[in-house]
């Protein structure tokens, strides 16, 4: 018998047995769709936690001082940036501020820097342009607003060439950062950005308190925190205790050692629904073979060869597994992208991961189903034919 | 009549039962020419379902000889045993055994679709069979859907519709009340006066009678005519 017939009989055989096939298939949805579901939310989070943290800016190092005793003055934080290694060195003061415009009021985060910020914390400007070291020389009261601080006092309107008042005085917007939206507890968008010299004014203090270096390079990262802290230690002896260096990769690496520990315990679990889906599969497959030990008896005693049997089953084993594996593949990636909506959560697909379920499940379906056919096409067509 | 189309010579068949070795046939040989209306009597555990299995290539002799249109059976595989089965068998069974999931015409088609008959040919072929037994009208029906008489007529279909040497019938019957079971033997004999060979297998004298010939079965042993035997089934 040909290839073709072999698998219209085996079509019709399945959807004779509708209910048999729908649960034969149920086992194959319920694995592949979890593993899909929970794998694609880890490597969802996971991901979100890594642009997140990039988010702040690439190759960064701060600096963080606690207290007033340690004087980060400008000509200090100059001899930094003249390191090997160091590409950009950004000095931050910072604050809140309260700013107003017409009845709009609102307490705002202020922070004073330089021109190198935008690349340090890889802060673009949507409209307008970046502080400049001029404005830093001339002490311009001008300011870069973040895109909810623009929303809030402007609207939809173009803030740029418009005009807030920050703590009584006047200053003229000369851009709009692009949104980042919130990432590690702050949010990114509710900020304003002014020259350090005109914000040390504002805050009323000329404590710089962080200061945020880039390295030139990723790998050059860790001999760069080293150069820092050494050259910290050579400036300000004796008061190791009132800063701190902090690289941001150790962050990262953080972080991603903890998302991959929540990938692998999701996978985890998605895999023993998988296993317990393809038992499923292997007791649905072992029933259906032995109910139709009499049938496979009917079909031997009229002709049908051992080879028959077997393509027989061995085509239903793979149609079921394959079609239930494809509306698990739909299901998974369905609820995946529902659950994202709903539950605001990142997700992300990873196709060998899709692929690896899929395969899974297709190879223990074949495989218990293909295992009692082979026993049942073996048997005696007498002993078959006697079965009830 | 004709050639022998079946030559059976000294076949043995024993099986161990609880330790105790049964001699289901002992020594048995006859040969069947073409054309002919065989019955096989005999009560049930003489043998006879060992011989139907026998002569129905569903099982291989241990000693002695087969021989199926030239044949030599006991020198077979189960592969060329399944296209001997397939090709020169027709089974009729007591219970029918047809599949429950495919309609009548496709049970029909079922021995044509493993000898590979190609669609067009086996439609036309199975439309025919059923023509035969006067069911064109109920092919698309499930057998759940026909009377037990129709099913039987149904099984007879699929016996007849791969051209095979012998239809062997095992109780054709026995699951049938009197009056389909006339209507049915009568179907046996047109197809016989056409030129098929019939073996039947019963225990029911009454209806062995129907038979060109009968032979008798008892404690694995066979005896032409009936023998002795038909006197005790005088009861039935």
């Amino acid at each position: 018998m040909g290839i073709l017939p072999s698998i219209k009989m085996a079509l019709k055989s399945i959807k004779g047995n509708k209910l048999r096939s729908a649960l034969t298939m149920l086992g194959m949805v319920i694995g592949v769709s979890s593993v899909i579901i929970l794998v694609s939310i880890a490597q969802g989070s996971a991901q979100n936690v890594t642009s997140q943290i990039n988010n702040l800016g690439t190759n960064l190092l701060t600096i963080n001082t606690f207290g007033t005793d340690l004087a980060l003055t400008e000509d200090k934080i100059s001899e930094l940036s003249k390191l090997n290694g160091v590409k950009a060195v950004s000095p931050v003061v910072s604050g809140r501020v309260n700013v107003k415009k017409d009845r709009t009021t609102s307490q705002v985060s202020l922070t004073g820097t330089n021109a190198a910020y935008s690349t340090v914390r890889d802060a673009k400007v949507s409209s307008g342009r970046f502080i400049t070291d001029l404005d830093l020389e001339y002490r311009q009261k001008i300011a870069v607003i973040g895109a909810d601080t623009a929303s809030t006092f402007f609207g939809t309107d173009n803030p740029v060439g418009q005009y807030l008042q920050i703590e009584g005085t006047s200053f003229k917007v000369v851009g709009v950062l692009v949104s980042k939206g919130s990432s590690m507890g702050q949010s990114g968008d509710n900020v304003i950005i002014v020259p350090l010299s005109t914000g040390q004014r504002l805050v009323k203090s000329t404590t710089i308190n962080q200061v945020y270096l880039q390295g030139k390079s990723q790998e050059q990262m860790d001999f760069v925190m080293n150069e820092v802290e050494m050259k910290m230690a050579s400036l300000y002896p004796s008061k190791s205790d009132s800063y701190s260096v902090t690289n941001q990769q150790d962050l990262m690496d953080t972080m991603s050692s903890v998302t991959d520990t929540m990938t692998m315990m999701l996978g985890g679990i998605a895999s023993i629904s998988l296993l317990v889906g393809g038992i499923g599969i292997m007791n649905i497959m072992l029933v259906s073979v032995s109910e139709r030990t009499k049938e496979i008896g009917i079909r031997k005693a009229i002709g049908a060869k051992r080879r028959d049997v077997l393509l027989q089953f061995l085509i239903e084993a793979v149609v079921l597994s394959g079609v239930g594996g494809i509306i698990g593949i739909l299901t998974g990636v369905g609820l995946g992208k529902i659950v994202s909506t709903l539950a605001g959560l990142t997700v992300s697909f990873s196709t060998s991961v899709i692929v690896l379920s899929f395969l899974f499940s297709l190879i223990v379906g074949v495989i218990f189903g293909v295992f009692p056919a082979n026993k049942a096409s073996k048997l005696n067509p007498i002993q078959a034919l006697r079965y009830e | 009549m004709g050639k022998p189309i079946i030559q059976i010579s000294n076949l043995m068949k024993t099986y161990k039962l609880g330790g105790e070795t049964v001699h289901a046939l002992n020594d048995v040989s006859i040969e069947i020419e073409q054309g002919e209306f065989l019955a096989i009597i005999g009560p049930s555990g003489s043998g006879k379902s060992t011989l139907m299995n026998m002569l129905g290539c569903l099982d291989r002799p241990q000693s002695g000889k087969y021989l199926l249109d030239g044949k030599d059976i006991g020198k077979m595989n189960d592969n060329q045993l399944a296209t001997i089965r397939n090709q020169k068998i027709g089974f009729i069974f007591q219970n029918f055994n047809l599949l429950t999931k495919l309609s009548a015409l496709e049970n029909v088609e079922l021995p044509l679709l493993y000898s590979g008959v190609p669609v067009k040919e086996r439609r036309e072929r199975a439309l025919e069979g059923l023509n035969k037994v006067g069911l064109k009208d109920r092919a698309g029906h499930l057998p759940t859907q026909l009377s037990g008489g129709q099913q039987q007529r149904v099984a007879i279909a699929r016996a007849l519709v791969g051209n095979p040497a012998i239809l062997l019938a095992d109780e054709p019957t026995g699951a049938l009340d009197s009056k389909t079971s006339k209507e049915i033997l009568l179907v046996m004999k047109e197809l016989n006066e056409l030129g098929h060979t019939i073996i039947l297998i019963t225990h029911d004298l009454e209806i062995a009678k129907q038979a060109n010939r009968m032979v008798s079965i008892q404690d694995g042993q066979l005896q032409e005519n009936g023998g002795e035997l038909v006197g005790d089934f005088a009861i039935y």
